[in-house]
C-alpha cells in the first residue's frame, strides 16, 4: 500500500462520516419510529465501511474484527427493534 | 500508485457514489417504504463496492479473507434487516404513500 492510496482512503472515510452526519437529520426528524430505525441502520452500515477503510489506510488488521462485530450488532439491533414494535412475533 | 491501487480506488469512489445516492434517498423520499427501498438497495451496493475496493488494495496490510467475509455478511444481512423493519411497519398499519391527494 502506497501513501497515495492511504490518503485517498482516509479522505473517503471523511466523506462517509459527513454523510452519516447528514443522515442524523432523518433520525431526529423521522415521523415514525421505523423511519428512525432505517436511518440508524444505514448509519451503522456506513460506520462499518469507515472502520474497514481506516483499517486499510492505517495498516491495522485488528480493526476489521471490530467492523465484523459492529455489523453483527447492527443487524441484531434492527431485527430486535422490528420484533419489539409488533405485538406478536413472526416478522421474518 | 500501482494499477491495482487505481482499480481499488475506482471501486471505492463508485461505492461512495452509491452511498451518497442512498443517503439522499433516505433524506428526500416521501414515505417509509420508499426510504426502505433506498436503504435496502443503493446502500447495500455502495457498501459492497467500497469493501471490494478495500479488499483489492489492502493485500499486505489487511487480511483479504476477513474483508470478503464482511462483504458476504453485508450482502446477507442488510436487505434482511430493512425488510424486517418495513414488514413490522406494515403490520403496525402504516399506510403506503400514494399520489392521491398529494398531486394538487
Amino acid at each position: 500500500m502506497t501513501a497515495g492510496t492511504s490518503g485517498a482512503f482516509l479522505i473517503a472515510a471523511g466523506v462517509l462520516v459527513l454523510l452519516a452526519v447528514i443522515l442524523l437529520y432523518r433520525v431526529v426528524r423521522g415521523p415514525t419510529m421505523q423511519d428512525r430505525v432505517i436511518a440508524v441502520n444505514v448509519l451503522g452500515t456506513n460506520t462499518v465501511v469507515v472502520i474497514a477503510l481506516i483499517a486499510s489506510a492505517l495498516g491495522q488488521p485488528g480493526y476489521l474484527d471490530i467492523a465484523l462485530v459492529y455489523a453483527l450488532l447492527n443487524f441484531l439491533m434492527s431485527i430486535a427493534i422490528s420484533k419489539f414494535t409488533v405485538e406478536r412475533g413472526g416478522v421474518i | 500508485m500501482t494499477p491495482l491501487g487505481w482499480l481499488g480506488l475506482a471501486f471505492v469512489i463508485g461505492g461512495i457514489f452509491f452511498t451518497t445516492v442512498a443517503v439522499i434517498g433516505v433524506i428526500r423520499l416521501p414515505d417509509l417504504y420508499t426510504r426502505a427501498h433506498a436503504a435496502g438497495t443503493a446502500d447495500t451496493l455502495g457498501t459492497i463496492l467500497t469493501l471490494v475496493g478495500v479488499a483489492i488494495v489492502g493485500t499486505e496490510t489487511v487480511p483479504r479473507l476477513k474483508v470478503v467475509l464482511l462483504v458476504v455478511f453485508m450482502l446477507l444481512t442488510n436487505p434482511t434487516a430493512v425488510h424486517a423493519i418495513a414488514r413490522a411497519a406494515y403490520d403496525q398499519g402504516i399506510e403506503p404513500w400514494t399520489t392521491e391527494g398529494n398531486e394538487g
